[in-house]
């Protein structure tokens, strides 16, 4: 596996929309690398275990469930007052955000 | 009737109530001795003499409910003297882990993010605990939304451990298991996606349940990997862990990933077990959790809690279970692939922290800013960590096989649990480390949960349970009992049976040898 480069760290705090400064990237591309290195023997490991060519399944959910439904019929939910009590910010019953666009 | 089998300790001098099972506090409550408003401000006192604050003191409690508490306490007291039916623990105080969302109390999760939220709405365990009409005393500290074995990553500052103030209590739940060793609590409410209910239990020398995946109601807990997250009970003794467990337990239809199948009799596996006769159980050592990298104490304690179980009529054999060794690396690409999408819930459009880097922000750049100034250094490196696993080019090698070692972890349990009828270890390889010490290490910290995260891939239930003080450093070792998916029972019978005999030997409970703190701590003293 490639180690983790400073570039990759940078990206990926993009895309997960957390800004950070140069030193923190750096200190993070350091520590990613360390713990990629710990966790990336998952891979070996599996490899190991399909080598007599049967697959090993994925487990997604502990305890599998499926088609969990409720009737279909309303019942109390948090009034808008509630749902808005902790917002930044609210005007007439609504969430108020900043601009999604960036010219002007 | 909680207590019912056995006559309540007696109330010596007022502030013994604090001393007390959750039990016994029933007991007195139903017959009249103490009233609930007692018992409550009892506990109060108690925290408001030795908590402190993120400077000093045990520090378990992020916000204190004085006002709510003191009025459950009356509607339970009127209720009793209205000869209204209760529930066994109505009236009996607890303390409420801070990832639990309560409704017009503040809730945090140990981040900056959420500083001064008051949800709007009770999670299903929080209904079920006033329901029942336990007294929240407060919220527990935590490590920032889960994320940590120490409570060090709280963005409030770290709890400290009663048994020593220089000592971590364990973590994520490290307030909840703290507060129940300083005596500020009889119970307490956790969430183990890792080991967060269990390890703090063992580093404190109290009880703590992770019950099978799915039993307890995830509906209202701020989430972290939503496929690992289970709340569970913390108390100090088996029995008062079992009576909450039955209170948290059962069907919620709010949570799709809910079991619709009865709550295990829990309590009265906890009762019979007590008689310490475990002829015909089946127990396996868990060869793989266990030997070289656990400290010498531990292992002698963990040797003779099985000598305790072959007494009392257990068999007792080794078991291999070989796909645990990667067990830690699949729940390192498992968790933060989950929480680094659960956590972009946090984007400062609807609740929580909004930072605006400059006038006319873009909603993309308040969310980084948001994002950089509410989260702390951990929670940042899992969600990195996390998008890291799962982007392109990565994700089969990474995730993917996470998740096909998490299916190998559950077939050598599955192949365990023909064999036997619990698995037993060690819970954490060490006890309670410096406060500190483990800070600039993330990989190192990891490792302190290499016995309980098995159990969180797998979905089974664990507790862990003291047995006894390791001899290097006078501190608390736990033991882990896991069991089948869906027979919680078991862990309590076996529990129960092992403590028993433990306290038996020691001529008390293990609880009662925690250093006398000193009240209105300004300082934390050293190592003691």
């Amino acid at each position: 596996m490639p180690s983790i480069t400073l570039e990759e760290v940078a990206h990926l705090s993009r895309l997960a929309r957390i800004d950070m400064s140069p030193d923190e990237l750096e200190r993070l591309t350091g520590e990613l690398d360390v713990i990629v290195d710990a966790v990336a023997s998952v891979s070996s490991v599996i490899a190991q275990a399909e080598a007599g060519g049967e697959p090993v399944p994925a487990t997604s959910h502990p305890i599998p469930l499926t088609n969990v439904v409720r009737e279909d019929v309303p019942t109390p939910s948090l009034s808008a007052q509630d749902a808005l009590a902790a917002a930044p910010a609210a005007e007439d019953g609504r969430f108020l955000v900043p601009r999604i666009l960036e010219e002007d | 009737m909680a207590g019912a089998h056995s006559a309540p300790a007696d109330i010596a001098r007022a502030d013994d109530v604090t001393r007390l099972s959750a039990a016994d506090i029933a007991a007195h409550l139903a017959d009249g001795t103490v009233s609930s408003v007692d018992v409550a401000r009892a506990h109060l006192d108690r925290i408001a003499a030795v908590d402190g604050t993120a400077d000093a003191g045990v520090h378990a409690f992020l916000h204190v409910d004085e006002a709510g508490a003191l009025d459950q306490a009356r509607r339970a007291d009127e209720a009793r003297a209205a000869g209204e039916e209760l529930h066994a623990l109505a009236g009996v105080p607890i303390a409420v882990k801070d990832v639990m969302v309560t409704r017009g109390v503040p809730t945090t999760a140990g981040s900056e993010m959420l500083r001064g939220w008051v949800p709007p709405y009770d999670a299903t365990i929080v209904a079920r605990l006033r329901a029942a009409g336990l007294v929240m005393l407060g919220k527990t500290n935590m490590d920032e939304f889960a994320m940590g074995s120490s409570t060090e990553h709280s963005a409030y500052g770290p709890t400290r451990n009663p048994w020593d103030l220089s000592r971590i209590p364990g973590g994520s739940g490290g307030g909840s298991a703290a507060a129940l060793a300083a005596y500020e609590a009889p119970l307490a409410t956790g969430t183990d996606t890792g080991g967060s209910i269990r390890q703090p239990a063992s580093v404190t020398g109290t009880v703590g349940v992770k019950p099978t995946y799915g039993a307890v109601s995830r509906y209202g807990l701020v989430a972290l990997a939503s496929s690992l997250d289970q709340g569970g009970p913390c108390a100090r003794d088996v029995l008062d862990t079992a009576l909450l467990h039955e209170v948290m337990a059962g069907h919620d239809p709010l949570d799709s990933t809910s079991l619709d199948v009865p709550v295990p009799g829990v309590v009265a596996a906890a009762r019979r077990g007590a008689d310490g006769d475990l002829t015909g159980v089946r127990v396996g050592v868990v060869t793989e959790m266990g030997g070289d990298g656990y400290q010498p104490g531990v292992r002698a304690r963990f040797t003779e809690a099985l000598a305790h179980l072959e007494a009392a009529g257990a068999e007792v054999v080794e078991v291999s279970l070989p796909s645990v060794e990667h067990a830690l690396a699949a729940y390192y690409l498992i968790l933060p692939a989950e929480a680094s999408s659960n956590l972009a819930r946090f984007d400062g459009m609807r609740y929580g922290l909004r930072v605006v880097p400059e006038p006319g922000a873009t909603a993309e750049q308040v969310m980084g800013a948001t994002r950089a100034a509410g989260f702390g250094d951990e929670v940042k490196r899992r969600i990195i960590l996390g998008t890291y696993a799962l982007s392109t080019g990565y994700y089969d090698a990474y995730y993917g096989s996470a998740q096909k070692v998490r299916t190998l972890v559950q077939r050598d349990f599955a192949a365990a649990f023909e064999q036997v009828d619990v698995l037993v270890s060690p819970t954490c390889p060490t006890t309670a480390f410096a406060l500190g010490d483990k800070l600039d290490d993330p990989l190192a910290m990891y490792l302190n949960d290499v016995a309980t995260i098995p159990a969180n891939l797998a979905g089974i239930p664990g507790m862990s349970l003291p047995v006894g003080l390791a001899e290097e450093d006078g501190l608390p070792v736990g033991l882990q009992v896991l069991a089948p998916a869906m027979a919680d029972d078991r862990l309590y019978r076996v529990g129960a049976a092992l403590e028993a005999r433990l306290v038996h030997e020691w001529g008390g409970p293990l609880h009662e040898r925690i250093p006398e703190l000193s009240p209105n701590p300004t300082t934390n003293g050293g190592p003691r």
